[in-house]
């Protein structure tokens, strides 16, 4: 069997988690999920035992905690793989899990063919480059990269069986002591319907005035490329791309960004991609669905003033 | 976007600031049909122009590559893309103060105002973080600026398509060119084949690759240059543009400093020299910047910090101002760091302008059209000329050597007689062998290695004492012997033998030779078989195109003997002048054949001695030619001199040329013969004689008026550049070439100084002299006359200037030298009655 | 405080990934290299936590001869020496990794005393594992937390910042830890010409690990089909903003 870590918000399973068990079907092995603190409806995702964890300490998240119940559980099941969405937190978990036990661990898979070995596609360069790899361990540790692979539904009634892991004071001392709201006010960059995103073509720090008042306009959050946080013209959190923040939105509108892999990296969510560039050739233009040749500060402007007009 | 046309009157390949130019005048000119083609979008396609410093520093000590300059400056103004910022070029050396001066006295000979020399308090002035501690002095032109060479790029299109005739077309890459007997045809690319009466490769560090695609060659390799951006810089932070401080140039460390914004810009020409192939050149999608913006080489940078930090410590030694950005710019660089210009000498129809920078772009490519609408440039574009390369300078290895040896000098104080070190001893004359035995200092020519001075000679500078002149200052003395005028003197006294092996020599022969060496030169042609002519060959504007002689060896044989240097753009201009009907056809002998010339009052006793043939005056006259028996040997004999001087140029085999040295060797002993370099040959011999000299005295902005060649007559048959001619025969001349002498040497320090050459003519008050045709007065040689015992210069001058005894000065080394005409027009100091070529 | 940043030495891609023909690694010949941009985060708080509490630096790296330029890099930025564990060219596993860096970070800290802080990016550019700090700190026995873009050192503790949705998660860990940071963490400074000309002489201890077989072992790489968009040009200049409202209000977001 193999066995899934589900990442879940208020007992409804994530998207990246419920994509993690569709890969995990490809080992042609019964699928067993582990979730921490709830329970959640697996019924059509090919889950044949439903493992919930629950502790008191767990109450917030412990990473370690998280890895030592997880090696718990694939111990006690002999689990041929371990498999984790290749979110943040899954990763993490995973790594420390590898680094528990010595395993080898294949992050941010597309595809896995049983083996033995275990040959994984994974993402390199934040998915402008593939790798195939082998994995020469007893087990195999493996997360899948979010919203690559689509979620086939595969209905199976799955038992849940609960427990109460044995966690020792050293796997709950990293823990989520606190959370910081974040400020209040902007769109959340990841979660935004549209993203006016500005890069080294607005020019200068005041350059992006323009782009917040279409941003404003839109009710969209704002973004830029890395050039412009080198720059100093705008925070980190605005940064779209592979060392930004990737984005997902139904809309993006890219202005005076050339479109380095770097950033194209932080834009495979999004559904349609309007650029405005002078250089008709940019990557990004190339890459668009939309395309607006000539100088964004006249054009952006000029957006603006016609959504106002038709308003 | 409509598609590619399928036919063109020209097609440019290549959208960088040179492209862009050459579409834009050629559609001044009338030209239509015209297509612009780049692999690269627009308005930057990824080559040199993306990445250059922008900035335009105007005087250069070549008059050729300074009015390139000052056209384009003239037509980044117009277009409005130029901000004037004043530049300043430092010294931390006296030597590169000795520099400046010389810089002055370009800046005047060229006419570029206003310029000054500055002190360290002024510097300190004008560039307020400079350290002014460390240096002695600068020069700075108020007119330095910076251009947005894309911008232009962009306007130069607009014109040219808004007046319908160009097309442009980016993102199309050239798969190939066909050509057909010898003609380009057609040009493949991406987006479909065009037919064209012409191409024009304009694609920089790619040219060569381009031009090989039509089986020609453009010399030159790409090279980095390492350029930093250091920022943000506190005292910069309220910049409004792009440049408001002077640009300086750190000239002894071959960098220079730029404000850029509020940033500031470092570039270097000091690191070691860093050459690419032009295969090396990554795709646009390969390159993580530009395809000419290599990857930073911090560890070719190091000591290019340092002098940074020594100049302007307080920016650059701000340990908040950061390293931005840089890169290892890639830019082109030639064999002998001139541009490659014209028609490719291997395919006609193929042009190129290659190797040219953002600093002369504009003019480059306004020169380029008229050469290819009118068939010559305002501007002489001679040592730029594409085929000016021989076999040898084509190849990678060459083209790789003097590239890097060249680099380190871009800043550098190259003095004019700067011999090159890298690949040398590529072609030897026959009796290399003796002119080692005898201490040769060997000069090289077209690849040719020819003795300048024997130190064999070294008794003569007693023999002849004080008549030797001689010279104190170190930078007269770099690349000179006293010996040379030593040797001067044995020759007019006894004979000397000189290796003439660097001559290009080729025959014209057929039925239709006569017409075809007819329409080229200036002199009638139609002359008696064994006879020697030496003629001007013009532009067709009438100025000089060269200058050579021809002799008639037969009905149908015509051989041409020209100089090294000049000589594959003279074949190159014969042969594109022969008949079309094939009826004449052209064949080098430059390598069959070795030339010794003997001259000197006994030369006739010396052939005399080992020959039966008659060589007496009588029997064999002067401006004759002849083959003659000289011992065992068959030599072709021309009487005729370039030293003023009886003797002859003596024609024979090359495999035979050491026997006929030798010979004439043995049979001079008696006579005194010496040996003589090409320091009397080039300079003391011809300048004594007034001889006029290609690259010198004659260039295609000059005519035969006023270079005083005027022939009593011209003949009735055409030739290029005879409608021009006739008419400056009918007009006053604007300036008369002059031969003066210098009246006083003595310097302020006392030490005695002698031009060089190329410094400006002025009154004797200061003024500089201008021709009604704007052109300035300038030193075009210089050399001494030892048998007259003065320095000579020659110089054009206005008519009201070019009087004999007129007083002027000339300007050396930031001070004025007293001169006097001595002769307007042709006349020879020495011999002025020319008894001795005719003894 | 003694602090330790981990780096590695990766190709700054451009437009488009081009492959050696063995389809093993990039082709780098016309590509400069830089580290990754997390970990230029890491260096750069590394040189703040020093300068502001005093102490020592080191930055160590596990690459090629050439990877000495990033260890310079990050010694122009302001930390003190470099260990420059030398490979060949051939790719290291996470495992392989962390367990060279593990013996190299042991060793020092037996001569110089122990490291309060190690930072390792949060992945690297390149292979974008996921794992090191997390092995490493698990070798060392010092915990650990990852994917950090806030940290301050209060006393004998760090207090770590996550970005998580809707805020960040805050975790408070003694020291001596290990932290992996991501971009973000702070803008880093460029570097500044004295700091490149210190940087020159700073010491560079050079050792060379053996590499043992990869347990997860690199076959080929694959540069993956292209989105295949075929962009619909609206117009040029102001001209085209009518056709952009349309687009809008079709996507539904108007």
């Amino acid at each position: 069997m193999v066995l899934v870590l589900v990442e879940h918000s208020e007992a409804n399973p994530t998207d990246p988690s419920l994509q993690a068990l569709t890969l995990a079907r490809s080992f042609g092995q019964p699928v067993h999920a582990l979730l921490v603190g709830a329970a959640a409806d697996l019924s059509e995702h090919g889950v044949s035992v439903t493992h919930v964890a629950e502790h008191v300490a767990l109450g917030s998240f412990a990473p370690d905690a998280w890895a030592a119940i997880l090696g718990e559980v694939a111990g006690r099941l002999s689990a041929s793989a371990v498999i984790a969405a290749g979110t943040e937190r899954g990763n993490e978990v995973i790594a420390r899990l590898a680094a528990r036990t010595g395993l080898p661990f294949a992050a941010n898979c597309i595809a896995v063919s049983p083996g033995p070995p275990v040959t994984v596609t994974r993402l390199r360069w934040g998915g402008s480059l593939l790798e195939e790899a082998r994995l020469h361990g007893s087990h195999a540790l493996i997360t899948v990269a979010p919203h690559v692979v689509p979620v086939e539904p595969s209905p199976m009634p799955a038992d849940i069986e609960r427990f109460t892991p044995d966690l020792s004071d050293e796997d709950l001392l990293v823990r989520v002591v606190e959370h910081v709201a974040a400020l209040g006010g902007g769109v959340s960059l990841t979660e935004a319907k549209v993203v006016v995103s500005g890069g080294r073509g607005v020019g200068s720090k005041e350059g992006f005035a323009m782009i917040e008042e279409l941003a404003g306009l839109l009710g969209a959050a704002v973004g830029c490329s890395r050039a412009v946080t080198s720059a100093g013209w705008r925070p980190h959190t605005d940064q779209v791309g592979q060392t930004g923040t990737k984005v997902a939105p139904e809309v993006y509108i890219a202005c005076g960004i050339s479109g380095a892999t770097q950033h194209m990296a932080g834009l495979k969510g999004a559904k349609r991609i309007l650029a405005i560039n002078t250089d008709p050739e940019a990557p990004m233009m190339l890459n668009a669905d939309y395309a607006v040749v000539g100088d964004l500060k006249e054009i952006v402007p000029a957006i603006s003033a016609e959504i106002r007009k038709s308003r | 976007m409509a598609g590619l046309p399928a036919q063109a009157r020209c097609v440019i390949i290549g959208c960088g600031i040179v492209g862009n130019s050459v579409a834009y005048h050629l559609g001044r000119l009338g030209w239509r049909d015209i297509v612009l083609l780049d692999k690269g979008p627009l308005p930057n396609p990824g080559g040199s122009t993306g990445h250059a410093s922008n900035f335009i520093y105007l005087v250069d000590h070549s008059k050729e590559m300074t009015a390139l300059t000052v056209d384009s400056v003239r037509q980044y103004r117009e277009m409005g893309v130029f901000t004037q910022s004043g530049g300043v070029e430092v010294a931390r050396t006296a030597e590169r103060m000795q520099e400046l001066t010389r810089r002055m006295a370009s800046a005047e000979a060229w006419g570029i105002e206003p310029v000054s020399l500055v002190t360290p308090a002024q510097l300190k002035r004008l560039v307020p973080y400079i350290e002014e501690s460390i240096l002695l002095g600068g020069f700075y032109t108020p007119g330095v600026g910076v251009v947005d060479s894309l911008r232009m790029g962009t306007l130069m299109r607009e014109h040219g398509q808004s007046s319908g005739a160009l097309y442009v077309s980016p993102k199309t890459e050239v798969t190939g060119i066909d050509v057909e007997h010898g003609r380009v045809r057609r040009v493949r690319t991406t987006e479909g084949d065009i037919e064209a009466e012409t191409v024009v490769i304009t694609c920089g560090v790619w040219s060569p690759r381009i031009a090989r695609m039509a089986g020609a060659h453009i010399p030159l390799t790409p090279a980095v240059h390492q350029m930093i951006d250091l920022g943000p810089v506190p005292r910069f932070k309220g910049a409004k543009s792009d440049i408001e401080h002077p640009i300086v140039r750190d000239m002894d460390t071959n960098m220079y400093e730029r404000q850029a914004g509020g940033d500031l810009e470092i570039g270097s020409y000091a690191h070691r020299p860093i050459l690419y192939d032009p295969e090396d050149i990554p795709s646009l999608e390969q390159a993580a910047l530009s395809p000419t913006e290599f990857p930073f080489t911090q560890k070719d940078f190091e000591l290019q910090m340092q002098h940074a930090l020594e100049l302007m410590p307080e920016i650059v030694g701000d340990e908040s101002v950061g390293v931005k950005y840089a890169i290892n710019g890639i830019l082109s660089l030639t064999p002998d760091g001139m541009p490659v210009l014209g028609e490719s000498p291997d395919v006609n129809g193929l042009w190129a302008a290659a190797a040219v920078w953002v600093k002369e772009g504009p003019g480059t490519g306004k020169a380029l059209a008229e050469w290819m609408v009118h068939g010559e440039s305002e501007i002489d574009l001679h040592s730029s000329d594409i085929a000016r390369f021989h076999e040898h300078q084509k190849t990678r290895a060459h083209v790789r050597a003097r590239a890097a040896e060249g680099f380190n000098k871009t800043y550098g104080i190259v003095h004019p007689s700067e011999q090159w070190a890298s690949n040398r001893n590529v072609r030897l004359a026959p009796f290399h062998v003796r002119e080692r035995e005898l201490g040769a200092t060997f000069f090289e020519a077209a690849g040719w290695e020819r003795p300048q001075w024997y130190e064999s000679n070294a008794p003569l500078l007693a023999e002849f004492g004080d008549q030797v002149m001689r010279r104190t200052a170190e930078w007269e003395c770099r690349w000179w012997s006293p010996i040379i005028n030593a040797e001067h003197l044995a020759m007019r006294e006894r004979a000397g033998i000189f290796d003439l092996s660097a001559f290009t020599i080729f025959d014209i022969v057929g039925p239709g030779a006569l017409q075809s060496v007819q329409c080229v030169a200036l002199r009638q042609m139609d002359v008696p078989v064994g006879r020697v002519v030496y003629t001007p060959v013009l532009s067709p504007n009438g100025g000089f195109k060269s200058d050579l002689t021809i002799m008639r060896l037969g009905e149908q044989r015509f051989r041409v003997v020209t100089g090294g240097a000049a000589g594959m753009a003279d074949r190159n201009w014969f042969r594109n002048h022969l008949l079309a009907d094939g009826s004449a056809q052209l064949s080098d002998l430059t390598t069959s054949l070795t030339t010794v010339g003997l001259w000197g009052p006994r030369a006739r006793e010396v052939l005399a001695s080992v020959t039966s043939d008659d060589v007496s005056n009588e029997g064999f006259k002067f401006g004759t030619c002849r083959t003659i028996e000289v011992d065992t040997l068959r030599v072709l004999a021309s009487r005729i001199s370039y030293v003023g001087d009886l003797g002859w140029e003596l024609y024979i085999p090359m495999e035979q040329g050491l026997k006929l040295w030798d010979v004439l060797w043995e049979a001079g002993k008696p006579h005194g013969l010496v040996p003589c370099g090409i320091g009397v040959y080039g300079t003391t011999g011809r300048l004594e004689k007034g001889y006029r000299a290609h690259g010198n005295e004659l260039e295609t902005e000059y005519n035969v008026v006023e270079a005083g060649m005027t022939a009593p007559r011209v003949k009735e048959e055409d030739f290029v550049g005879k409608a021009a001619h006739l008419r400056h025969r009918e007009e006053e001349a604007a300036a008369i070439l002059c031969t003066l002498t210098v009246d006083d040497h003595g310097s302020k320090s006392g030490e005695k100084r002698y031009m060089l050459g190329r410094e400006p003519i002025l009154t004797r008050d200061g003024k500089r002299i201008v021709d009604r045709r704007g052109r300035g007065s300038y030193v075009t040689s210089a050399g001494a006359g030892p048998s007259i015992g003065k320095h000579i210069l020659m110089a054009y001058l206005p008519p009201e200037h070019a009087v004999v005894g007129a007083g002027l000065a000339v300007e050396y080394m930031g001070e004025r030298y007293p001169g006097t005409v001595a002769v307007a027009g042709a006349t020879p100091l020495f011999d002025p009655e020319n008894q001795r070529i005719r003894s | 405080m003694r602090i330790l940043a981990c780096i590695k030495r990766v190709p700054i891609t451009g437009g488009r990934i081009v492959l050696t023909d063995d389809a093993r690694a990039i082709d780098t010949r016309h590509l400069g290299f830089t580290m990754s941009p997390h970990e230029e985060c890491g260096v750069e708080e590394a040189v703040r936590i020093i300068e502001t509490n005093g102490g020592d630096s080191v930055v160590l790296t596990l690459g090629p001869s050439e990877a000495v330029e990033q260890l310079r890099d990050a010694m122009a930025l302001g930390i003190d020496r470099a260990i420059h564990l030398l490979t060949d060219d051939q790719e290291w596993d996470g495992e392989a990794t962390a367990a060279a860096l593990t013996e190299a970070i042991q060793s020092d800290e037996a001569t110089s005393g122990r490291f309060d802080l190690i930072f390792f990016g949060n992945e690297s550019a390149d292979s974008a594992g996921f794992q090191v700090g997390a092995r490493v700190a698990r070798a060392l026995g010092r915990y650990c937390a990852t994917g950090l873009k806030g940290v301050s050192v209060e006393g004998s503790s760090v207090r770590c910042e996550q970005e998580v949705e809707g805020g960040r998660d805050v975790y408070v860990l003694p020291l001596p830890a290990v932290l992996t940071v991501k971009e973000g963490l702070n803008l880093p400074r460029y570097p500044s010409v004295p700091g490149r000309m210190r940087a020159r002489s700073k010491p560079v201890a050079v050792s060379t690990p053996l590499r043992p077989e990869p347990q997860l072992e690199l076959v080929r790489l694959i540069v993956p089909a292209g989105q295949g968009r075929q962009a619909e040009v609206l117009g040029s200049g102001a001209a085209a903003a009518p056709a952009v409202v349309e687009v809008l209000r079709k996507a539904g977001v108007l």
